[in-house]
């Protein structure tokens, strides 16, 4: 049978404190999801091979799903509930709406955590450091098109802005 | 034109068949309002405002937050967990099953094996093979016989390892041919005979005489490898059955309706007494078009425990839950007479169907039906068999029964072209079968834009300077198709509407629309906003859609067959245009102008011969409209004219309209390596008046992404039963091992939307949602023969295939000789092209 919650897990998410009890395995998919309710990170395969759960943890984009929530520990999570300014969307969020590069929506969170994190870094990225960065998150619907003019309009407006995406810490 | 059976064919179908006199509609079928001057004109008579807008969808900022909520995202309170034991063998009788360890978990709240849900389903009335859980035999490795529900997931499935079933191994069957060869060895008994799941045969015009007297004939065989949807999300469901004893289900489906018929035949439920709630889904592609295991095994799960139920699939159980584009091998004979015409095509397709009939009926029409056009085809036949294996049920899958034929017959077109010295795309544009006309099997064709979409990619990929005329290992390919908006007739024969919707608006100035749609991504509830905005000079922002919930919405069947924009938007513009008469009417009389004076857009009401003297806000126009007429809210629906030829099977592939599309694909190739790079897609599609363009950009796109996967990649293959132990298993049950497309390996994909506006879609819209997918596969396998001169006849076109096809024979020097001189550069697109003589 399976243990009951044995440990508090306490999490930095999205700039809050947040503590959970789990099990030495559970996942941090699953903590996020489950046990703090936000449902944004997305299960699509449990196994680290779609790419729907990516989260930022201290600003690098990590598959939640194959990432215990213990190891998470005392590390900066971000989450696509993170990712809006207050009521505002952050420009990525913004942009996939805008060019339809979100469909079923399904790998959506997952691709712009790993977007926020390439613009993090490379606030003019290439077409093809776009498609390298997003390699690891499978779209299912759009043919990847409309999600690469997504992210350079996004980057565009963040280099007008004269402002990098703050994904890494509030 | 006409239609026989051949002789012997007229006698009761091996498998499943339409019950006789079943098959036809009635004569006195309803037919929607005609409105002033058709559907396709702008509401205001001289633009559009919404209509053609690049414009967000209604749930798109909910999705990139984070909040849509999908089916897992559904948490209730004491809700249980349920997981599903699975077959471990392909073929094998259900000796016993002894679940008492299993119950004696703490935590493990209930197990029911087929004894509790004995009733049978399927998505069609004629062919109902299939059982929630396998009461006497395991039909294919995954096939489901018991389900545990716990207070977790891994406790459930800790319970499952406790259930312990005996077995009697059977032969399994795992390829047409095993099943055409052994009879005795049933796989599914529901078949009337042998392993034959549906067998269709018909034929138009005088076929051998057509083939008999062409200047070339074509004869090749193909084979067409199963595929899978592979929605990131996998199929999740929850049902509650409370303490009235109503039951509710969400679940992640797209035929809610279908769904809420069969929950209630199989758990003995009154329809009444169920509820069908369709969440956010995240993708379907057709994977979702018929009930599963998880909705009634929650179900019963939910009525036995009184607490909800949650399952949630697994990645390797959705690949076995599958229901997706079937094996096919097809052998076709075409002709062509020297000036390029079209002579007889003669077509004999085996199809490999899995355990159980899904749409197979359809399927087995849909791989002959659907060929008919773009091109004229004096004379026309073919003869489909689908054949039960044990392995898992195919089914829908974008482009249901017809991507495959298409791929076979736009390569016999290419070598047809080949054989007399034809430019492939001239071919193409001398058969082109034109508007308002009939196909030889008796659709009808309303508008036609192939010819345009033809033009847009020819000069597009600079086709004229560059097809047979790139180095070695580089080519170009072109394809063409058409596809269906909408099948014409519900799947089980009715003669209510197809699509409903009710439109209530408010006096605070907005307007909610109720409607069974189902949005599945595609952007099906943004279509219909646009309708209603169009229609009542409302923006996006304030008009909610109430979705695919059978509480509250009236009846829609659900996404599949490209029906969805064609016709709810039918429905939504019925409904809207009847709310709109009122507000005109009420107008008319207050400001004493005729009715087609009343303009209603962005927002403002105004009479359009006075502006300044006659306007007000639409909010202020509604109220007006309560005050003369009362409470403002209509109904609006949808009912395809009765279609179809005059034959046994002649309504399956009628559809109001068809969408037409064409491709042009260029490769790169590695000869040493076999590797197959595809550079670009050229995609021009018609679909009608594009109501969304962003909406219609990304499925074209989406669709050639798909059809380019199956093309190179994607393989949905299992262990023969040769090997012995684990057959059926599948090869690579997972999203790493199944080959979908990443982002770097998807080709630049540039979309032309090509509108031929047509007269019965809503404001001339067609479909646009599975019709682009068809050509990508044969364009790109006519480009690898412009590239390396080898005709891959066989999917997927992976580097052993390829490499296989080169060491064949000397394919250099037939490559070396299929360099031409070209057709003079600047020949006018359209005009019939000079025949390029073979030197």
């Amino acid at each position: 049978m399976e243990p009951s919650p044995s440990q508090i897990c306490r999490l930095h998410v999205n700039g809050d404190e947040r503590s959970c009890g789990v099990t030495p395995h559970t996942t941090l998919l699953e903590a996020l999801r489950y046990e703090l309710g936000l449902t944004g990170s997305k299960q699509g395969c449990d196994k680290g091979d779609c790419g729907a759960c990516t989260v930022l943890v201290d600003g690098d984009p990590v598959l939640a799903c194959i990432t215990l929530a213990l190891a998470a520990e005392g590390r900066d999570v971000r989450t696509v509930e993170g990712l809006a300014e207050g009521a505002t969307p952050h420009p990525l969020q913004d942009a996939l709406d805008r060019t339809g590069g979100a469909q079923c929506g399904f790998c959506t969170p997952g691709i712009l955590m790993s977007a926020a994190a390439l613009l993090e870094r490379e606030p003019a990225p290439s077409r093809e450091a776009i498609a390298l960065a997003l390699s690891g998150n499978l779209c299912r619907c759009t043919g990847y098109t409309k999600i690469f003019e997504a992210v350079e309009l996004a980057a565009r407006e963040l280099r007008e802005r004269g402002t990098r995406p703050k994904v890494a810490a509030r | 034109m006409s239609a026989r059976e051949k002789p012997g064919t007229a006698a009761p179908d091996p498998g499943m068949a339409i019950p006789k006199g079943r098959q036809m509609p009635k004569e006195e079928r309803l037919t929607p309002p005609a409105w002033q001057g058709g559907r396709a004109v702008p509401p205001n008579g001289d633009a559009f405002r919404l209509i053609g807008q690049r414009s967000r969808k209604l749930e798109g900022l909910a999705k990139v937050t984070g909040r849509a909520i999908y089916a897992d995202d559904i948490l209730l309170p004491r809700m249980l967990h349920a997981k599903l034991l699975r077959s471990i063998h392909a073929h094998a009788r259900i000796v016993s099953i002894d679940a008492s360890a299993a119950l004696a978990m703490p935590g493990v709240h209930a197990v029911i094996t087929g004894k509790d849900l004995p009733e049978y389903f399927g998505i069609i009335p004629w062919t109902q093979d299939e059982q929630a859980l396998c009461e006497t035999k395991a039909r294919y490795v995954g096939d489901a016989i018991a389900a545990v529900a716990a207070d977790s997931e891994r406790l459930a499935e800790e319970a499952l390892r406790k259930i312990r079933v005996e077995y009697d191994v059977l032969q399994a069957i795992t390829s047409i041919d095993e099943g055409l060869e052994h009879p005795a060895i049933q796989v599914n008994e529901k078949a009337a005979e042998g392993n034959i799941s549906k067998h269709v045969h018909l034929e138009f015009g005088p076929v051998d005489e057509l083939l008999a007297k062409s200047d070339a004939v074509v004869e090749a065989e193909y084979w067409y490898e199963g595929s899978t949807h592979g929605p990131i999300e996998p199929h999740c469901c929850v049902a509650e059955y409370d303490a009235t004893g109503f039951l509710t289900v969400w679940s992640s489906t797209q035929v809610a309706h279908y769904l809420h018929r069969d929950l209630a035949k199989v758990l003995g439920l009154p329809t009444q007494r169920i509820r069908v709630i369709q969440p956010v889904v995240g993708g379907a592609f057709g994977g979702k078009s018929e009930p599963f295991s998880l909705e009634f095994c929650a179900a019963k799960l939910s009525m036995l425990t009184g607490r909800p139920v949650k399952i949630l699939y697994t990645r390797e159980e959705v690949f076995y839950a599958h229901r997706g584009r079937h094996p096919m091998r097809l052998r076709y004979r075409t002709g062509v007479m020297n000036d390029g015409s079209l002579t007889g095509t003669d077509a004999k397709i085996h199809i490999d169907g899995g355990a159980y009939s899904s749409f197979g009926l359809v399927t087995t029409y849909y791989s002959g039906q659907l060929l008919t056009a773009p091109y004229a085809m004096p004379g026309y036949r073919f003869d489909s068999t689908r054949v039960f294996t044990n392995k898992p049920c195919c089914g829908p899958k974008r482009g249901h029964g017809s991507v495959q034929p298409r791929f076979a017959f736009e390569c016999q077109l290419d070598k047809l072209a080949e054989k007399i010295g034809m430019d492939p795309i001239a071919l193409r544009r001398k058969n082109h079968i034109g508007e308002a006309t009939r196909t030889v099997n008796g659709l009808r064709v309303t508008s036609n834009g192939f010819l345009q979409c033809l033009d847009a990619v020819e000069k597009a990929s600079d086709w004229e300077r560059r097809w047979r005329q790139l180095p070695y290992g580089r080519g170009l390919g072109v394809a063409g198709s058409m596809y269906i908006s909408g099948t014409n007739y519900c799947i089980y024969p009715n003669e209510m509407p197809q699509s409903a919707v009710q439109l209530k608006l408010d006096r605070s100035g907005r307007a909610t629309l109720f409607c069974g749609i189902s949005d599945i991504g595609q952007g099906a509830e943004s279509v219909l906003a646009m309708i209603v905005g169009e229609e009542l000079g409302l923006g996006l922002r304030d008009i909610r859609v109430v979705a695919a919930d059978t509480d509250l919405t009236p009846v829609d069947l659900g996404s599949y067959s490209s029906r969805e924009t064609f016709m709810c938007g039918n429905a939504a513009l019925d409904a809207a245009r009847k709310l709109r008469d009122l507000i005109a009417e009420t107008l008319s009389e207050r400001w004493g102008v005729p009715k087609s004076d009343v303009v209603l857009a962005q927002g403002m009401a105004v009479a359009a011969s006075d502006p300044k003297q006659h306007a007000m806000t639409v909010r202020d126009a509604f109220q007006a409209a309560e005050a003369r007429h009362g409470t403002l809210g209509t109904v609006g629906w949808y009912q395809s004219p009765k279609l179809g030829g005059d034959y046994r099977g002649g309504t399956i592939g009628a559809s109001p309209a068809y969408s037409f599309t064409a491709h042009v694909a260029e490769v790169e190739c590695d000869p040493e390596m076999g590797w197959v790079t595809v550079k670009k897609i050229w995609v021009a599609h018609d679909c009608g008046r594009a109501l969304s363009p962003v909406a219609v950009e990304g499925q074209m796109e989406g669709s050639a992404y798909m059809g380019f996967g199956e093309a190179l990649m994607e393989t949905h293959t299992f262990k023969p039963a040769a090997v012995g132990h684990g057959a059926g298993i599948h090869h690579g049950p997972s999203l790493l091992d199944y080959r979908m497309p990443t982002s770097m390996d998807t080709p630049e994909l540039e979309s032309i939307i090509i509108e031929s506006v047509d007269p019965e879609g809503p404001y001339g819209a067609k479909e646009a949602g599975e019709g682009p997918l068809h050509p990508s596969i044969p364009a790109i396998a006519n480009a690898i023969h412009d590239a390396l001169g080898i005709r891959c006849d066989r999917l997927p076109f992976s580097p052993p295939a390829v490499l296989a096809l080169l060491k064949a024979g000397d394919v250099r020097a037939a490559w070396e000789q299929s360099r031409r001189p070209r057709v003079a550069i600047g020949t006018p697109a359209g005009a019939p092209r000079p025949r390029v003589v073979k030197q």
